[in-house]
């Protein structure tokens, strides 16, 4: 009697996992399929791409990346040295002085130490859309329109990165070391920079891979700013394919373009994927 | 003399690092003030002007009162603001009740699942993707004599090429498909951090009294996890009010069909190009009171979540102390 107990038991958590395992599967490919298709595609001709889905891979994925490279409407090589540009200087900028922000708040004692804080808590998730009209007419005053420096000089006040190194900080950082630097004589910021930077390094790698995609993903602000052909980023240049009249287009070359501005990112993440997971999940409230 | 007061106050251990702290946080809040804090005010003081160009001159700025929200409020606010809460909300649902469960499965030990590490990296991946392009893919799978048609047709399961983008429902369901996809992977791991934090020898002592694995994701996990929940259903809340990228390139920005997908953002977008700043910064200051709200209700789950545990923690030495 027991034992039929103990072998359903064992039974019904079987059949729960072999459930669990079939949602997973089914979510996973839902996840990898639209990629797969990318691929696939951005692989074959125009024609056979309008037959429908194929599983196997085509032949042209070395002429339509030529094609597209060498198409004279679309700047794309300008669209992805701009992107880099950007994506890169953000991230830097961001990470830096973000955590510069978050040591200043955790090593030192001032008046507004606690009013600083709520203040970036309270601006973390405010979208920065909304002061979209504002930031594009200044920036016009200022004649940095077709500029990429308000692409990348704001992420220096990049709240979010800002709590993430500061919960960082209190679960790793220990003052002992600041303190006994200090007593060797080293300088404020050259403790900072040659310190506590290092300590944060797991930290910062993780914020600057986000930081980067974020900037390589944003589309609205850009789009706002940017009219010259050669200062575009790579989200504009999808946007305005999109605008063209895609039916006389090459349709390798179109996937091809978004392969180039999806698959790069796709590549980092597999390689860091154990770290930025578990960045996401440090960074959540529960800290 | 100078010498003489720093030698005293050094060998009494206060040396004011102070001024540090300043130093350190100002280019934080000199960018923001610059980038960010005098934009939202130079949008809000837009607002009441009227302030657009036609053709090459620029009319205005103007002042005019409330006109601008007036002019909204009864033309195409309300819509598009109940098209951007549909929106979000069509594809929330699905994302945070996949989520729930995959963070309980994954954090079960009595299930112990095997290749944990592949499938949330399979399943956080769409995050991290150029939403204008994943919209660009889905835009050209899906339109009407695309890959997704002819794969349907040549299989004989419909004799039309569905057209997903010239219905309501179809347009819709594309867009918070998408979302879906985008976040799902995200929640999941942030409500399995929030279930792992919770302490284990509440399960122990469930499973000694017989308790069932669904009455303990019920009676255990879900009221524990109910802050992060919270949390979660605010911040994905403001995420969806920014929605833009996706139905604007989905649609091209028309928000077809006739406008049921037009977001916010939108919107602001649409003025923008027209160079309308004041009906632009009337849009902008709505959601930005709308967002303002939210964020007050995101600072207070945060401090919550930040403080009991220090609170906790001091109560727990004092009676440590009286022991």
């Amino acid at each position: 009697m027991s034992k039929n107990k103990s072998t359903g038991k064992k039974g019904s958590m079987t059949a729960a996992r072999v459930g669990c395992y079939i949602v997973l599967i089914i979510l996973s490919f839902l996840c990898l399929f639209f990629f797969y298709m990318l691929l696939i595609n951005s692989s074959r001709n125009n024609f056979q791409i309008q037959q429908g889905f194929s599983v196997i891979p085509g032949k042209s994925f070395g002429v339509n990346f030529r094609n597209l490279i060498n198409n004279g409407n679309i700047p794309v090589v300008s669209g992805i040295v701009n992107s880099l540009i950007v994506s890169a200087l953000s991230a830097g900028l961001a990470i830096y002085f973000s955590t510069l922000t978050a040591y200043g708040i955790f090593a030192y004692d001032f008046k507004l130490k606690k009013a600083a804080f709520a203040v970036i808590l309270l601006i973390m998730t405010m979208p920065t859309q909304i002061s979209a009209v504002g930031f594009v007419t200044q920036m016009d005053k200022w004649g940095l329109m077709d500029s990429l420096i308000p692409l990348f000089l704001p992420s220096i006040a990049s709240p979010v990165v800002v709590f993430f190194m500061k919960q960082y900080m209190d679960s790793t950082l220990p003052m002992e070391i600041v303190e006994a630097a200090r007593i060797d004589g080293s300088g404020e910021f050259h403790t900072f920079n040659s310190i506590v930077l290092p300590v944060m390094k797991p930290a910062l790698a993780v914020q600057a891979i986000f930081t980067f995609v974020a900037a390589w993903n944003n589309y609205f602000i850009p789009a706002l700013l940017i009219n010259d052909a050669h200062k575009k980023t790579l989200p504009i240049l999808i946007a305005q394919l999109r605008n063209a009249d895609f039916l006389r287009f090459d349709l390798g070359q179109v996937y091809m373009l978004i392969n180039i501005s999806i698959i790069p990112i796709i590549i980092i993440y597999l390689f860091l994927s154990k770290y930025i997971v578990r960045g996401v999940a440090l960074g959540s409230v529960k800290g | 003399m100078k010498e003489q007061t720093e030698s005293v106050r050094r060998k009494k251990g206060h040396i004011s690092y102070a001024k540090w702290g300043y130093i350190f946080i100002l280019p934080f809040f000199i960018t923001f003030l610059i980038f960010q804090f005098i934009p939202l005010c130079s949008t809000i003081y837009y607002s009441f002007f009227e302030y657009f160009r036609s053709g090459l001159t620029i009319i205005g700025p103007k002042f005019i009162g409330l006109a601008n929200y007036a002019k909204i409020f009864q033309t195409d606010l309300p819509k598009y603001f109940g098209n951007t809460l549909l929106l979000w909300f069509v594809g929330f649902v699905p994302q945070i009740i996949i989520s729930v469960l995959l963070a309980a499965w994954f954090t079960n030990l009595r299930l112990n699942l095997k290749c944990q590490g592949f499938f949330k990296t399979v399943i956080y991946m769409p995050n991290l993707i150029m939403a204008a392009a994943f919209a660009m893919l889905f835009f050209q799978l899906f339109f009407d004599n695309g890959p997704v048609n002819a794969s349907l047709m040549s299989m004989g399961l419909i004799k039309q090429p569905v057209r997903f983008l010239e219905t309501v429902g179809g347009t819709r369901s594309l867009i918070a498909l998408m979302n879906f996809l985008m976040w799902f992977g995200n929640t999941t791991i942030l409500l399995m951090a929030a279930i792992m934090g919770i302490d284990t020898s509440l399960y122990e002592a469930a499973e000694i009294d017989g308790a069932t694995s669904n009455q303990m994701f019920w009676r255990i996990t879900m009221p524990l996890i109910k802050p992060i929940m919270a949390f979660v259903v605010v911040t994905s809340l403001i995420g969806g009010l920014q929605m833009f990228d996706v139905p604007q390139i989905l649609t091209n920005g028309q928000g077809t069909p006739d406008r049921t997908s037009t977001t916010m953002v939108m919107y602001i977008n649409n003025h923008m190009y027209s160079k309308n700043y004041g009906v632009a910064g009337a849009v902008s200051t709505i959601l930005f009171i709308v967002c303002a709200v939210l964020c007050v209700i995101v600072y207070f789950c945060i401090n919550d979540e930040r403080e009991p545990r220090n609170t906790r923690e001091k109560k727990a030495k004092k009676e440590k102390r009286r022991a």
